[in-house]
């Protein structure tokens, strides 16, 4: 496939970490944001040819994994009502609620349809008017322009059983938040290729400035990868803290400016928890009044939500840097993709299962 | 899901006032919605998101990315055999 195959290419890929290994001179450490890099980088097992010196860390960019677990509780509360036809990406299926998961829910008959487009989700709406469907509007800035524009097509379609469980986060002040965090030890940041991709990447030059750190734009093949490594790398040796883009076949400065300009027409900034982590300040977006009359929250009274953690799971350390899935007492053993305590080890971009798939127990 | 793939736009149309397209990955084909990206044409390679088309690929960007990293690996060889 073009724009994929030659990004894999091993000569390219062995010339790159070679030239890694002769750049880094210390020990630094370094953050890939994305947890699409992170399955990435153990999926080619490029984690293990990398020199000793660098330590890649791996950050919050898990958009299943950072739903807070309240929000993920009301989700399946609204699931469980009669008459409801709740739509979800497939990664939240699984992801442990504090009783239960929507696939239980399925398992028992409940009305629980994967979407791979959030139109699919507002065609069914169309098509069961009978039926109210709610759609769980979860993600980084990649899939808030989709999800922006199915609210759009329903409000346009006039549909009146089409609703959204808005859950939304933004990767700028996650990045803050590490930064200004007593324990950070992140001294440069692989930026996340494909939000930047939504967003441009102009929003970077002032945390760059602000933290001194490198902030480098990156893609998800190995030659991507090492590419944003190796300019980071570079830029540390020489005492330099920029944004730099090294996925410029996808990223401009600006990003998409269309999809940018319809996000700001539904969402509005909000504050978020984000699981494991915490209330992140302004981290999220959340619908514009105009469109409250498709807020599945206010449309669906649920009562008190009472959420509770695995006291095994330390996700938030994981999302945090702070950690390696191998480091938990549970990870291989209470804690597997079959039996997931936490959502790192369900997701197809969480940390801990991108160790359980690649590395074992 | 933010691990959004390159596919081929093969197909320009619109449904429901919105523009669509059908995008071929390495023989699966799929309706992906254009909306976001109205300068596409058939033949063009688009970044596809749950369904998506964020961002169309740069040919000369990619080109200029491969010289670069052929340009390392030459003056690597170059290098190594002096």
């Amino acid at each position: 496939m073009k724009y994929i195959d030659e990004y894999r290419d091993p000569i390219k890929v062995k010339h790159l970490l070679d030239e890694i290994a002769t750049t880094i001179t210390q020990p630094r450490v370094l953050m890939e944001i994305c947890g699409g890099q992170t399955h990435s980088f153990l999926h080619h097992g490029l984690d293990d040819m990398l020199p000793q010196e660098l330590d890649l860390v791996h950050g919050p960019g898990c958009p299943v994994c950072v739903t807070p677990l309240e929000q993920i509780d009301r989700a399946l509360a609204i699931a469980n009502q009669p008459n409801v036809i709740f739509t979800s990406y497939g990664d939240m299926l699984r992801v442990p609620g504090t009783r239960e998961n929507l696939f239980a829910i399925r398992a028992r008959g409940g009305n629980v349809k994967v979407v791979y487009s959030p139109l699919e989700a507002v065609d069914l709406a169309a098509n069961n008017p009978d039926k109210q469907v709610v759609f769980f509007a979860i993600g980084f800035e990649t899939t808030a322009p989709p999800n922006a524009m199915a609210i759009l097509q329903a409000k346009q379609r006039g549909l009146k059983n089409f609703s959204v469980l808005v859950s939304h986060v933004r990767v700028p002040p996650a990045m803050k938040a590490l930064l200004s965090s007593t324990n950070n030890r992140v001294q440069g940041f692989l930026a996340a290729g494909h939000v930047c991709a939504v967003m441009g990447y102009h929003e970077y030059i002032a945390i760059a400035r602000e933290y001194r750190v490198p902030i480098v734009v990156t893609g998800f093949e190995p030659v991507d990868l090492l590419r944003g490594i190796l300019a980071a790398i570079r830029q540390l040796e020489s005492g330099k803290a920029e944004v730099e883009n090294a996925y410029e076949r996808a990223v401009t400065f600006h990003g998409n400016q269309l999809a940018q300009e319809t996000i700001q027409s539904v969402f509005m900034p909000v504050d978020r928890k984000w699981r494991g982590i915490g209330l992140i300040p302004m981290s999220g977006w959340g619908l514009r009044p105009e469109f409250e009359d498709f807020d599945a929250e206010a449309r669906f009274a649920v009562g008190e939500i009472v959420t509770q953690e695995s006291p095994l799971c330390i996700a938030g350390e994981i999302l945090l840097g702070l950690k390696v899935p191998p480091q938990c007492s549970a990870y291989g053993k209470q804690c597997s993709p079959q039996t997931p305590l936490g959502a790192p080890m369900v997701s197809s971009e969480g940390a801990c299962s991108a160790y359980y798939q690649y590395h074992g127990k | 899901m933010c691990l959004g793939i390159p596919g081929k736009i093969t197909e320009i149309y619109e449904r429901n006032d919105f523009l669509m397209g059908k995008i071929d990955f390495s023989g699966v084909i799929k309706e992906i919605c254009l909306a976001y990206v109205p300068e596409a044409k058939v033949g063009d390679y688009a970044l596809v998101h749950v369904g998506f088309a964020i961002s169309l690929m740069d040919e000369d960007e990619a080109t200029e990315t491969l010289k670069l990293i052929r340009d390392l690996v030459d003056f690597s060889e170059e290098f190594g055999d002096q």
